[in-house]
Parts: C-alpha cells; structure tokens; sequence
C-alpha cells in the first residue's frame, strides 16, 4: 500500500504550488498518493488542468478554512 | 560550543562570517570555535554564468579563494562531509577526519542533473556550469537562424533565470542583426509563462512585444538530439535548431545518500530554518526542502536569521527571531534593463517598470557579491 505525502505549499509565491506538486511527483512512484496543500486560489484551476493534461489522476479538490487540499495519484 | 558549518556557498560563508563577528569576545577566548567544511577552496558567484554565457563576463571573474572570505578566527578546511552522524553530533569527511560538533549548519546547495532528462546533455546547451555557459556561448555565436528552444527542468535553482536568458537571447540576436532569422519559442512547466503571478503578468506583454512564442504546461520529457525534436510529459514536442535547458536539480549525493531528504532536499522548519527532529541542526540555502525560492538570495537571509539565532543562543541561552520567507531577486530583462522582485511568505512580489538604473545597480551588485559574502554589506 502506497501512503499519502502531504506537501505544504501553503503561502508560497515562487516556486509556487503547481511547481512543488511537479517536482514530488517526479520522485513519487506509480500509484503513490499526494495531497498539496495551497492557500493560492489560482490553484483550484491550474492543478487539475496538469493533471489532466500529464495524465495524473485528480482524487479530490476542496477548500478546507481557506487552504485548498488537492489530492493527485501519480499514474504513470 | 564547538559550530560546525558544512558547506561554503552564499548561505554558509555568510553563517560563518555573521557568526565570527557576533561572537568575536567568545571565540578569542575560546568559548566558541567556528569550522567550515568545504568541498572546494574556491566560491563561485554562480548567477554570472549567465553572463558568461552571453559573453560578457569571463570565467575567471566569477571565483575567489574560499579563504580569502572568511573571517580569519574561522577554522576552514577543504574537506567535504561524507557521512552524517548526526545522533552523535559528529561528521566524518572524505579525508576521514572526525568533526564533533553542538550546533551544525548544512549548506551544502544544489547539484544539476541534465542526465536525468535522456537526450539533454546531447542535445542541449546550459548555463548552469562554467563548462556548460562558455559551451552555450559558442553554440551562440555560431548561430545563424532557425529555432531556439528554451526549455525548463523542475524543481531547478534562480526561478528567475527562465525569462531572463529568453530577454537576453532576444537582445543578443537583435544585437547581431539576425532577428528575423530567429524563432524564439519559450516552454514553462507550469500554466503561466512565469510561477509568479506578476512576473507573468508582466512578462507576456514582453514576449508578444518581441515575438517570442511561448507554450506552457510543458514539462520536458526527453531530447532527440538526431532528430533535433524536444517532447513534453503532457505529450507535445517541439523541433529546435538550438536548445537551451534550464537542468533540473537535486539536493547533493550525501543528503540522499543518507537518507536525509528526499531528492536531497532536507526537511526543514519554515521559520526556525532547523532540522526536523534536530534543534541543534540547522539548514539553509537550497538544500532546504521549503517552498522557497532556490536563490543566493534566500539562502543569505536565511543565513542571517540563523547566525543571530545561534549566536543569541550562545549570549542568552535562546533564538531572537525567526525567518519570514524574505527573497529578493533581481530580474535582467535584456541588456540594459532591469527590475526587481521582492517577497516573503506573507506578501507576493510586487513589479516595478524596468529601467536602466536597476541594470547597473546589477551589474555592481556582480562585483559587490564578495562584500556581501564577507558579511560587510
């Protein structure tokens, strides 16, 4: 069973979210779960618009208090 | 105490320098001892590659000796670390020396691994080593027309640098008169052609002003160098007759070695800059696993906070203050402008119009870096 890594982009302007995602999810294994925690709103469309795109797998998106939780399953 | 600083980049001289002022009165009498491990005796001022790389610097400007910057109370040693013991506040180093130690600072940077892309050290030209710049400089010169690609690895160090070598070619071939023999096409890893918001904002008008296609969500994949073909992750490719890479990096081989991080990338307190698990460890500079900018920037104010921190333990028993996120960035955007980006965790970078002053406060800030670097400026 894979486990979950959370990585906490929370409040960070460069690299910014989507770069963090990009580089976990290269040293991610296939299968393996993670979940970006972002407090940038421009993360709700630009997350899910790679994974698609690359050809990841979207699990969920919501914002929690302020703080969005994306998770994604590296799929290849 | 004995300090112990492994690694003698921005972030560490300026730790050890820091530290050697503010605890002068201790070290003379031997109450404090400060020691720098190094892999090299020479410190390169790595941002003036780019320089290099368009033939207006020369190689030999970017170096001084290690010794020469360092406070002379700083016991220094061209030793590399070579394992961490870090449950027994001891490193062991290539030389097989033993260090013990009570307060340790990691700085051991960044390392690029074009290798990790099939193709790209084949088939493209880089910046980010002498080698590599003198190399693309020539790749330039040669050029004639046709396409150059500009190509982006992740996670990589100077998030800047991407738009600033795009301004710069396009000058640089404004400059020969082979503009319009030029294709220039700039690929991004992520949905703007920028990960900062304002400087995408600011950039795209630029682009489209000098005609530099751009393609973003572009995550390179691999090279064929035969063919001259770059492909993306997300399953696109783009044919070049020049590519130029910014390589993707990783933390260095001993952090990952030992397990300390994952890509060698050490997992650090955002604010307190130490070790997870380790209050008497600290880390800064790009060997952090924080989301924050891969600079000399962030790595000399974070070394800022962490020698105040340290040296306050050793005056009160106890840290003063904590780093907020603080970078700074120059932005050439071509020959003879610039501006700036400043931020921290709490406050985006807000950009100002370039000019012309802020190119030439860059370009003394080149020669300025050894005065910061000693801890003077």
């Amino acid at each position: 069973m894979n486990e979950m890594k959370t990585i906490d982009a929370r409040n960070t302007f460069c690299p910014g979210p989507l770069m963090e995602l990009i580089t976990y999810m290269k040293q991610a294994s296939v299968g393996d779960t993670l979940e970006l925690l972002s407090t940038d709103e421009g993360s709700a469309a630009d997350v899910p618009e790679w994974v698609k795109k690359v050809g990841h797998e979207l699990i969920s998106s919501e914002n929690v208090e302020g703080v969005w939780h994306v998770k994604v399953r590296k799929a290849k | 105490m004995r300090i112990l600083i492994v690694g003698g980049g921005t972030g560490g001289t300026i730790v050890a320098n820091n530290l050697a002022r503010r605890l002068a009165e201790e070290i003379r009498v031997g109450r404090v001892r400060i020691t720098m491990l190094s892999a090299s005796d020479k410190h390169m001022y790595q941002p003036g590659l780019l320089y290099v790389a368009f033939g207006q610097m020369m190689p030999d400007e970017l170096y001084r000796k290690q010794q020469s910057l360092l406070e002379s109370s700083i016991e220094f040693h061209v030793d590399p670390v070579e394992e961490f013991q870090l449950d027994h506040k001891r490193v062991k180093t290539a030389n097989g020396r033993i260090h013990d130690y009570d307060v340790l600072v990691i700085a051991t940077g960044s390392r690029i691994v074009p290798q990790e892309i099939p193709g790209l050290n084949e088939g493209g030209e880089t910046f980010y080593s002498e080698a590599g710049a003198v190399k693309m400089f020539k790749a330039l010169r040669e050029f004639k027309e046709g396409t150059v690609a500009i190509v982006v690895g992740v996670p990589h160090k100077c998030p800047i640098a991407p738009v600033e070598v795009t301004f710069a070619l396009h000058d640089y071939f404004v400059a020969r008169g082979i503009r319009d023999k030029v294709h220039i096409k700039y690929h991004y890893p992520i949905g703007r052609i920028h990960t900062i918001e304002n400087v995408a904002k600011w950039a795209l008008p630029e682009f489209e002003r000098m005609g530099i296609e751009y393609e973003t969500l572009f995550n390179v994949r691999e090279v064929d160098p035969r063919q001259q073909i770059v492909y993306s992750e997300e399953g696109t490719e783009t044919r070049y007759d020049l590519l130029i890479a910014v390589p993707p990096h990783r933390g260095m081989e001993v952090i990952e070695k030992q397990e300390m991080g994952v890509g060698g990338w050490i997992p650090t307190d955002r604010h307190t800059l130490t070790m997870q698990g380790y209050d008497n460890v600290y880390v800064i500079g790009d060997t952090t696993n924080l989301p924050v900018s891969k600079t000399g920037s962030a790595a000399h104010f974070e070394a800022e906070v962490v020698a105040q921190n340290i040296a306050s333990t050793v005056k009160i028993g106890a840290p003063v203050c904590e780093y907020d996120g603080k970078v700074y960035c120059f932005i050439e955007t071509g020959r003879d402008s610039a501006t700036y980006a400043m931020f921290n965790y709490e406050n985006p970078p807000l950009l100002k119009a370039p000019n012309k002053a802020m190119h030439w406060f860059k370009t003394s800030y080149n020669k300025m870096y050894w005065t910061s670097v000693r801890g003077l400026l």
